[in-house]
């Protein structure tokens, strides 16, 4: 099998590997900017995922994040005006809540990450720069308890309204312990 | 003098129209919506918490059940994830095969909705027209891997089932049967003047409310962006077919359907090129561990579904259980932008926009 | 209209005999209603789909008088085609309440029988029988046209021989 006869799925990380990765200096921009425009200690940790192809990811502090999310969205070197996906995780120590976020012009993408505490989460809501978080911040809180002032509408969405704990936590106790 | 008060309408989660247990409640004023809270959960089964028990190979059958009209791109988006995770390669006749059946599905699911939408909006012979034509590609399915609907028919690092022998041929007959058919679709529906008075110019959003509510699929399309994932982003063998993306101009339900009608249309051309170029021998499954256990870390990988863009975001903690695994689902953010574009609409159009965004409830609640 | 048996002649008598089926009023009616279930529209999940298919072109549920409605009132059967979550649960309690007497239920594929692939989920009832009560019940996940309509014919089966020895089908 010839090198381009191979089957799509998983060559991404091998190209990474052999040259400088264009992702790189995305990164750098954005933490650059990040740096600049909204405070200096606002990127936490920024690195390139190998395993995902080398997605820049960027790991901001939760009080400079709608900030941050509002520099994501208008500034031009960025332009991530559309969000793919946000996910909430819970690590047991922490919460994080995972943004991937696309630029739909340059095709950069991002993953972002927040991390709250774990006993009082919350994170701001990002429904105003982008009303795709609107439905999945409620989903997260529902799911996993994260509150994220600011939301328009912060309701359970999946559970009934009158549901006792938050499920997807890691030490969520079902309700019927006979199965 | 005539008054008009304002009323609470509940519909759903048991209304025909709705397409499962989905639920809204309207605020109407005479025939005119003020207000619209969709209402969903009714259906969430907690897939992702019980995939944190189970394996990955064991998760695959619940990625059936979430989307349930398009089983196979759901199977495809999981395995493809956890094969990016541990970077495995995948032989070319299994990737052939898969993408074979992503492609039927996609007509097949395709058909399902056109059956549907058409009716929702009240006629109900397109229904069983499109059910005659989707009970081949089902067959077809039955016959690679023994099931109707939910298939489980892709493994990491391959596919379960080779194609039994003139399976490929049947594939290739479904072909020109399915084109001609279209042609049918098209002369007994889409210049239907009820028909297109009922949905041209409704539910119109411009690409700039697409992108930011995160449409995907032909809701973005409709607006005129050509973002089709197996363009952009190519995966799977997408780059080696030639295939067009249709996409619309002013982003009502009539684009939409001209679109999904027209997106059938390149399947069967994708097919065709795939049939064509399917590969003589080889094996269905790539070198894979016993055990499944990707590297600490995590991934999302993002392919187009019949309704848009599913993800899936995978933690893994090198466990052979996902630490979290979370899909986007295009349903559930496709959804989002209709209490925006039903505030002003009369009741009736209602259900044509709901049917036009092309939900799937096992999809929405997960 | 004077009626004397032993006015009947021999030809009359096979004639009639021929023609004239006797049997109980409850048999009557149970006849009638085996053939003319009308199901609820009541798709839930994935079983949904291919109730769809069975009520469509190639299976054709229409040929065993089986006429899907969109309302509980004008319904005799409810097919519970897909899970059942604790959040839907009580809302199809009521729809199960707002049919009219007789009705009957079928809990169609693994989900509805018993919650299936979900019975550890947080969310997902352990099978429709704990609010409604559930005359057939049948496998698969989801079960194939041909599975629902044995269901279907199996339910027809019961209707009768309910109503012809008047026990219950179970004590047989």
């Amino acid at each position: 099998m010839s090198e381009e006869e191979k089957p799509g799925g998983t060559l991404p990380e091998e190209e990474e590997t052999m040259q400088p990765s264009p992702q790189q200096a995305d990164l750098d921009e954005a933490v650059s900017l990040l740096c600049s425009r909204v405070h200096d200690e606002a990127v936490a940790e920024a690195y390139l995922n190998e395993m995902n192809g080398g997605m820049p990811v960027l790991i901001i502090r939760s009080e400079h994040w709608l900030e941050a999310a509002r520099m994501f969205r208008s500034e031009p070197a960025l332009g991530c005006d559309y969000l793919r996906n946000l996910s909430g995780v819970d690590y047991e120590t922490y919460m994080e809540t995972v943004y991937h976020l696309l630029s739909m012009s340059t095709g950069k993408q991002y993953a972002v990450k927040v991390r709250t505490d774990r006993d009082n989460p919350s994170i701001p809501s990002v429904t105003a720069v982008w009303p795709a978080a609107n439905w999945n911040e409620r989903e997260v809180y529902d799911l996993l308890g994260i509150d994220f002032p600011g939301h328009p509408d912060l309701r359970r969405i999946m559970m009934p309204d009158d549901w006792a704990g938050h499920p997807l936590r890691k030490d969520y106790e079902p309700l019927d312990p006979e199965v | 003098m005539i008054r008009t008060e304002e009323l609470l309408l509940n519909v759903g989660p048991q209304h025909p129209s709705t397409h499962g247990v989905f639920r809204i409640i309207v605020k109407l004023d005479g025939e005119v919506i003020t207000d619209a809270t969709p209402v969903m959960g009714y259906l969430h089964r907690g897939t992702e918490k019980l995939a944190e028990n189970l394996n990955y190979t064991q998760i695959i059958p619940y990625t059936d059940r979430m989307d349930y009209v398009s089983a196979m791109t759901n199977n495809y988006v999981l395995c493809h994830a956890v094969e990016t995770m541990m970077g495995l390669q995948i032989p070319e006749r299994a990737e052939f095969l898969r993408l074979i059946v992503m492609e039927l599905q996609r007509v097949a699911s395709h058909l399902v909705w056109w059956g549907t939408y058409l009716l929702d909006i009240g006629a109900m012979s397109p229904f069983l027209y499109a059910f005659r034509d989707r009970e081949i590609i089902i067959n077809l399915f039955n016959e690679l891997c023994g099931a109707r609907l939910t298939y489980n028919y892709m493994r990491v690092g391959g596919v379960k089932w080779d194609a039994p022998d003139g399976w490929i041929d049947k594939v290739s007959e479904f072909i020109p049967y399915m084109e001609s058919k279209l042609e049918e679709y098209d002369r007994l529906v889409s210049g239907n003047e009820i028909f297109l008075a009922r949905i041209k110019g409704i539910g119109v959003y411009d690409a700039e409310t697409a992108v930011s509510y995160g449409l995907s699929g032909a809701n973005l399309r409709c607006t005129g962006l050509n973002w089709d994932l197996r363009k952009t982003e190519p995966y799977s063998l997408y780059d080696r077919f030639a295939f067009d993306v249709p996409v619309g101009r002013t982003g009502d339900c009539y684009d939409r359907y001209r679109i999904r009608l027209e997106e059938i249309r390149q399947s069967l051309r994708i097919l065709r090129q795939a049939v064509e170029q399917f590969p003589e021998g080889g094996e269905t499954m790539g070198k894979v561990p016993r055990v499944i256990r990707p590297p600490e870390g995590e991934v999302y990988v993002r392919i187009e579904s019949p309704r848009g863009e599913i993800g899936c975001h995978i933690v893994s903690k090198g466990k052979a259980e996902p630490y979290r695994l979370k899909f986007r689902r295009p349903s559930f953010v496709n959804l989002q932008i209709l209490p925006k574009l039903l505030i002003g609409e009369t009741m009736t159009n209602l259900i044509t926009i709901l049917g036009g965004i092309d939900i799937v409830v096992g999809e929405v609640d997960c | 209209m004077e009626f004397r048996l032993e006015s009947i002649t021999m030809e009359e008598r096979r004639e009639l005999e021929r023609n004239v089926f006797m049997g109980t009023l409850e048999e009557l009616k149970a006849w009638a209603r085996s053939n003319s279930l009308w199901p609820l529209t009541f798709g839930l999940a994935c079983c949904a789909i291919e109730m769809m298919g069975t009520g469509a072109s190639h299976y054709d549920l229409d040929r065993f008088g089986v006429l899907f409605r969109t309302s509980p009132r004008q319904s005799d059967v409810m097919i519970v085609a897909g899970t059942v979550t604790k959040k839907m649960g009580p809302l199809l309690k009521r729809l199960y309440d707002q049919m009219p007497e007789p009705k009957w239920v079928i809990a169609m594929g693994s989900c509805a029988t018993a919650g299936g692939p979900y019975v550890k989920s947080y969310a997902v009832m352990k099978g429709v029988d704990q609010i409604v009560p559930v005359d057939v019940y049948i496998p698969g996940c989801p079960p194939n046209p041909a599975a629902l309509i044995y269901g279907i014919n199996k339910l027809q089966e019961k209707i009768r021989y309910e109503a012809k020895t008047g026990k219950r089908v179970t004590d047989r």
